[in-house]
């Protein structure tokens, strides 16, 4: 059998399971599009590690989007759920401009440090600027209607959870052809060779920044998907720790690899609904703890431990 | 803003920049040699707070003198950056030197997630308030106005002492001679026989030291609660990279502008308190991307 086909066959089979999942157990409709919501987000911070770049801030473009949403929900009392995701594609596609602008003439630590602190400083914001914001409690977002459509609590959860899928595979495919497409290769050569790269007349800057934007309305979306589904947006969703699970679940998932995101952040998820239970006071530390054992003895993630096997099996 | 507000700002903005420099000039000299940035440092801040106040409230129970908490400060200090330094180094980033830069990041990163937790663990979630130093010292009046000499004296000189020292050691001894020249071009060093490794282990542990000595001296006139690491972690950083990542001397300055920028916003608009420091960071960034003393790298085809 090809190799594409094989992977076609894992991504079918993997969007086979969240539907009987869904379908079996209702209650898990939440779950799923929460972790494929932050599967979004992860896809951003992917695309940014093929240029060997990590952000510690992704966090911000995840609240940028919801508090988009959530702004646009209030000001329309409600609003609809097509409005509230431009609301959110927008917001955080300037957003991102605007930090990208910046932070795209640095690598590495400064890249890494600078995300950090430009969501250090939203995060403060949000908070402090308790009469615009509503502080650390947050705001709530009312049910939107959909398409101009009232909807039931349950029926609104299946068809954003059936929504998010959907865009999930749809951001998931461009993302794909993004990083085969020569913008996208070049991405990668910021990673290897950057000189060589502005020697064939390409502007290293430009290519970081249109990944750097994309990565932002991805984690964005995300975060109007998550806004929507809690109908509550907090100023949490901006703070260091979302955006360090972020980079973790894009490590765990395997960093070189579309699929990773979406993998890792289903594991992540699920673990964390269970096991969260019973160590929720160390949750950060077995975090880091996977996240060495992953660097320094199974660099690949998921998607690597996945090919290691299949390779195995047919020499 | 009156005369006497302006001065109160300055006061306070003094001894801030005193704590943010101790940790920041760890940083910068860690980054310097090792060429790592030590994300996990603002958890060796935090965690010689908490061993201060440990130190400190054990000296309380056992009914020695008061002023034995300054000491207590110190020793806290030398104990987190010798153990958890030594630990981490050895066992950790010795391992990933060759690595990836955006490896190592994620490497320390990890280590900074853990720490955050396992100070959780061990001091709990409630904040710790031990001001028994600053009472001790009392106050001072300048202008007018009543300063606790703690946070006028103590702390500026301190970080005096540190600044003059380290520029001392670097310059003057031999062991700072050598951390110097593998700072400088480490293939070379090694080539006529410095043994790089254990300048690593002396340039981390001391580093690591400097920032738990920070924290220790925060621990009387902050209270402590969880998220202070990060805090301060990303506002070291906004000093280093003003400053220019591993300038000794200029991280001092750096750290005056900064402290300074940040206790005035307290003063003037505190809800942008916190994002001075990074507004302070970005326009100088703006202006000169390597920070203000930095030397531009020179690019390898």
């Amino acid at each position: 059998m090809p190799k594409a086909l094989v992977h076609r066959g894992v991504i079918a089979a993997l969007v086979v399971l969240a539907l009987t999942m869904a379908w079996a157990a209702p209650w898990s409709q939440v779950m799923l599009t929460l972790a494929l919501a932050k599967g979004l987000a992860v896809l951003g911070v992917v695309v940014l590690l093929q240029a060997g770049q990590v952000s510690f801030g992704h966090a911000m473009f995840f609240a940028a989007g919801a508090y988009a949403a959530a702004f646009l929900g209030k000001a329309m009392g409600g609003g609809d759920l097509v409005l509230l995701l431009l609301a959110g594609v927008l917001c955080s596609a300037l957003f991102g401009v605007v930090v990208g602008v910046f932070v795209v003439g640095y690598r590495y630590i400064f890249f890494g440090m600078l995300n950090l602190a430009f969501s250090m400083v939203l995060f403060s914001l949000l908070e402090k600027l308790y009469h615009f914001t509503g502080g650390s409690d947050g705001m709530r977002v009312a049910r939107p209607t959909v398409l101009g459509m009232e909807m039931e609590r349950a029926s609104f959860e299946t068809l954003l959870f059936l929504l998010t899928l959907t865009l999930a595979l749809v951001c998931g495919w461009l993302v794909h052809r993004y990083l085969r497409s020569p913008l996208g290769q070049a991405l990668g050569a910021i990673k290897s060779n950057e000189t060589r790269l502005e020697y064939l007349g390409v502007s290293a800057r430009q290519v970081l920044l249109v990944g750097y934007v994309l990565s932002a309305v991805l984690a964005g979306l995300g975060g109007v998907l998550v806004a929507a589904m809690q109908g509550l947006v907090t100023p949490a969703l901006a703070f260091w720790v979302r955006s360090g699970e972020f980079v973790f679940i894009a490590i765990l998932g395997g960093a070189s690899n579309v699929v990773g995101a979406f993998a890792g952040a289903f594991v992540y998820e699920f673990v964390r609904s269970y096991a969260a239970a019973f160590a929720a006071d160390i949750w950060q530390l077995v975090l880091g703890v996977v996240l060495l054992v992953v660097i320094l003895f199974a660099p690949g993630g998921l998607v690597g431990m996945y090919r290691g096997i299949v390779e195995r099996r047919r020499p | 803003m009156n005369a006497q507000l302006a001065l109160l700002a300055a006061l306070d903005g003094i001894a801030y920049a005193a704590l943010v420099f101790m940790v920041a000039v760890g940083l910068t000299l860690i980054f310097g040699v090792l060429r790592i940035l030590n994300v996990a440092h603002g958890s060796f801040y935090a965690i010689g707070a908490y061993t201060a106040v440990s130190v400190g409230l054990a000296i309380t129970a056992a009914g020695l003198s008061p002023w034995l908490a300054f000491p207590g400060l110190v020793l806290a200090a030398v104990l987190v950056g010798g153990i958890l330094g030594t630990v981490i180094e050895r066992g950790l980033l010795k391992r990933i030197y060759t690595k990836e830069p955006v490896l190592q990041l994620l490497i320390t990163f990890a280590v900074f997630m853990i720490l955050e937790d396992v100070q959780r663990l061990v001091w709990g979630v409630q904040p710790y308030f031990a001001s028994e130093p600053v009472n001790l010292l009392g106050t001072v009046q300048v202008f007018g106005i009543y300063y606790t000499s703690y946070q006028l004296l103590l702390l500026p000189a301190v970080a005096l002492a540190v600044l003059i020292g380290l520029r001392l050691f670097l310059r003057r001894t031999l062991t700072g001679r050598l951390v110097t020249a593998v700072t400088e071009d480490r293939e070379m060093a090694t080539a006529i026989g410095i043994d790089a490794e254990r300048v690593y282990l002396l340039a981390f542990v001391l580093g690591a030291t400097f920032a738990a000595l920070g924290g220790a001296l925060a621990s009387p006139t902050t209270s402590l609660v969880p998220g202070i690491g990060a805090e301060m972690i990303v506002l070291s950083f906004a000093v280093v990279a003003t400053a220019g990542l591993g300038q000794v001397e200029g991280a001092a300055i750096a750290a005056l502008l900064i402290g300074l920028g940040r206790s005035f916003a307290v003063y003037l608009a505190p809800e942008f308190e916190v994002v001075v420091p990074y507004l302070v960071m970005v326009t100088v960034l703006l202006i000169r991307p390597q920070g203000l003393f930095g030397v531009a790298e020179r690019r390898r085809i």
